[in-house]
């Protein structure tokens, strides 16, 4: 039986007695997996981390985070666990060494340990070049990586990450994912992730939760969700005038069939095994397949059928949310 | 975590935090600068301009005896030099405008995130509280050395039976100050997420705590209704014992009433604070 990391049942949360943020959800988690929650803003993705790592208490309902209850055995998870929040929290006008060392001591690691982790760490996120520079020197994707590595001081078994990739660029975001994947091999740990870019939830997660409303929509792999909404699609064009459905229909795999204008679009599971299947049948039949097209269904087709809104309609607030964040952080330094 | 490293301090983390806030401040040679030079400024500017002896020594009726003046200002301030009784209260004076500040950073590391990742990890909810009233206080001690040094050069008057032991007796009285209120400022901080809110409450407190103590002036020439509220003001009570301490002939007595006073009022608020941030810091 696989372990499980994380198992919340009912983890409810509700601000102000009437706001309801989380709404009973009930997930686990594998160990060794990369579950992610997606949704929008304000789907209560990042209330249900902040109650999973002690910083918020459930209004109901309960979890176990490494078989710790997250209420009553607060402490033991937070020593079990590591944190990459959304916002940069390094210290600006410390130096990058200053605040891995700073988290570390967050943990009462002795020194001898916490400077050989804090090098080791900035050597992996190829920080170590800039690490008597102070933060605010560093880009965007540089203090991700700082964060990365202040979450792993501790050698936790699990690391949280709230929106690893939030407001980075997509050659810095393709980057961050390189290092999360790197970090997961090297220390062998299980990640709870939310994020609300569907690309970023394919190629990082093993499992999605699509959340919204505080509630779970659906659970499963990213090819799984993508399988349900009914498989692949091949377009075709063949050298035969005449209709050939009632021919392709037969072929394994192949649920639906539609002709317009001479092209035919199927609806397949498989697409990669099913096309070669196509042009050899068509082939034994003496038809030419001029041409084949294999489209695979994404997850904002995925995203769009249980939430019934598209995700791409909400990446503007988020940039308005980072410009004012950044007006905060020059005003704070006086 | 292996268990080994788990540390059983308690404790664990306070310096860590503490050095954080420390470091913004003397790592950056223009805060560091102005830090120490404004106390020096308060003190030669505000302690020489209002130079209250000359109003006695200067406007005396030429058929007055000119002891009359040292008389007057014996009786008002118990020392005949208004600057040796100002400097004192500067002192208070610098405390009170360091500590302010404290409640300010809780609720930077609030805005920025900063405090939930604290708050995310093993460190104790008091720890968090206490590392600020710390740092606080070290920065206050340090500028209150710094007005102390130059009111010395600028000619403080010490009272007849000074020793140089005395002056531990200082710092003890203003550490107290300092603790009781860094926490009190932390305390009105705590919940708050809006730095104007918390900038506004203390805008609105500093001033009336100053002047209903008796920093510039003695609380017994105060009008009546006054009074009562110079009588519970903690800064009366951390100048009155350094009066005592420094300029005045000692009163025993007074100066362990003044003493017990305040670290009552530090004990109390300094114990509302931890249980509040017990309380709060996880909602």
């Amino acid at each position: 039986m696989v372990e499980k990391i994380i198992e919340a049942k009912g983890l409810t949360k509700v601000f102000n007695r009437n706001l309801t943020a989380v709404d009973h959800v009930t997930f686990e988690v594998e160990k060794g997996e990369i579950y992610g929650f997606l949704g929008p803003n304000g789907a209560g993705k990042t209330t249900t981390i902040n109650m999973l790592i002690t910083v918020l208490k459930p209004t109901e309902g309960t979890a176990t985070v490494c078989g710790y209850d997250i209420v009553k055995d607060a402490n033991m998870v937070r020593r079990s666990v590591g944190v990459v929040p959304q916002e940069y929290t390094a210290d600006e006008d410390l130096t990058g060494y200053e605040n891995i060392i700073l988290c570390a001591d967050l943990y009462g690691l002795p020194r001898e340990i916490s400077k050989k982790r804090a090098l080791e760490l900035l050597d992996l996120v190829q920080l170590t070049e800039f690490k008597d520079k102070k933060v605010e020197t560093y880009s965007g994707g540089m203090r991700r990586r700082l964060e990365l590595a202040c979450g792993l001081i501790n050698r936790p078994r699990v690391l949280f990450l709230d929106e690893p990739t939030l407001g980075l660029d997509v050659q810095t975001r393709a980057n961050i994912w390189e290092y999360i994947k790197l970090l997961k091999k090297e220390y062998d740990m299980t990640l709870f992730m939310t994020t609300h870019y569907l690309e970023e939830a394919d190629e990082l997660c093993d499992r999605i939760a699509i959340i919204d409303h505080g509630k779970i929509l659906v659970v499963g792999s990213p090819e799984n969700l993508k399988n349900r909404l009914g498989g692949d699609i091949i377009t075709l064009s063949v050298n035969e005038k005449e209709d050939i459905s009632s021919l392709i229909e037969k072929i394994e795999n192949v649920k639906e069939i539609k002709r317009t204008n001479g092209e035919y679009r199927i609806k397949v599971k498989d697409g990669e095994l099913t096309a070669p299947l196509i042009i050899e049948t068509l082939r034994r039949k003496e038809i030419k397949v001029t041409r084949l097209s294999l489209s695979k269904p994404t997850l904002n087709e995925v995203y769009l059928e249980y939430t019934g809104k598209s995700m791409r309609d909400q990446e503007e607030s988020v940039e308005d949310f980072r410009v004012r964040r950044i007006a905060l952080r020059r005003a704070r330094r006086r | 975590m292996k268990a080994k490293e788990i540390s059983g301090n308690p404790l664990h983390g306070l310096w860590a935090l503490t050095n954080r806030e420390l470091k913004k401040w003397y790592k950056e040679p223009i805060v560091l600068f102005v830090s120490i030079i404004q106390p020096v400024i308060w003190m030669s500017l505000f302690g020489k301009s209002m130079n209250i002896n000359a109003i006695f020594t200067t406007n005396l009726p030429p058929n007055m005896p000119p002891q009359l003046a040292d008389e007057i200002m014996n009786k008002t301030f118990g020392t005949n030099d208004y600057f040796s009784f100002m400097a004192v209260g500067m002192l208070s004076f610098v405390t009170l405008f360091t500590t302010m500040f404290s409640g300010m950073s809780i609720v930077w590391d609030r805005r920025l995130g900063f405090l939930n990742k604290v708050l995310s990890t093993p460190v104790a909810r008091g720890v968090i509280i206490f590392s600020k009233i710390l740092s606080a206080t070290i920065r206050s001690l340090v500028q209150a050395s710094i007005v102390l040094i130059f009111a010395f050069m600028l000619g403080l008057k010490t009272g007849t039976n000074f020793t140089p032991i005395n002056i531990l007796g200082v710092y003890a009285v203003l550490f107290m100050l300092c603790m009781g209120l860094s926490a009190l400022f932390l305390m009105i901080g705590i919940r708050s997420t809006r730095w104007e809110t918390q900038m506004a409450v203390v805008n609105l407190l500093n001033l009336p705590l100053m002047f209903t103590s008796n920093v510039f002036f003695p609380t017994s020439m105060m009008p009546n209704w006054l009074q009562p509220i110079a009588n519970v003001n903690p800064i009366t009570y951390t100048t009155d014992a350094i009066r005592q301490l420094l300029i005045y002939q000692t009163n025993i007595n007074q100066l362990i009433f003044d003493f017990a006073y305040l670290t009552m009022f530090t004990a109390a608020i300094a114990s509302i604070s931890i249980i509040l941030a017990w309380k709060y810091l996880s909602k």
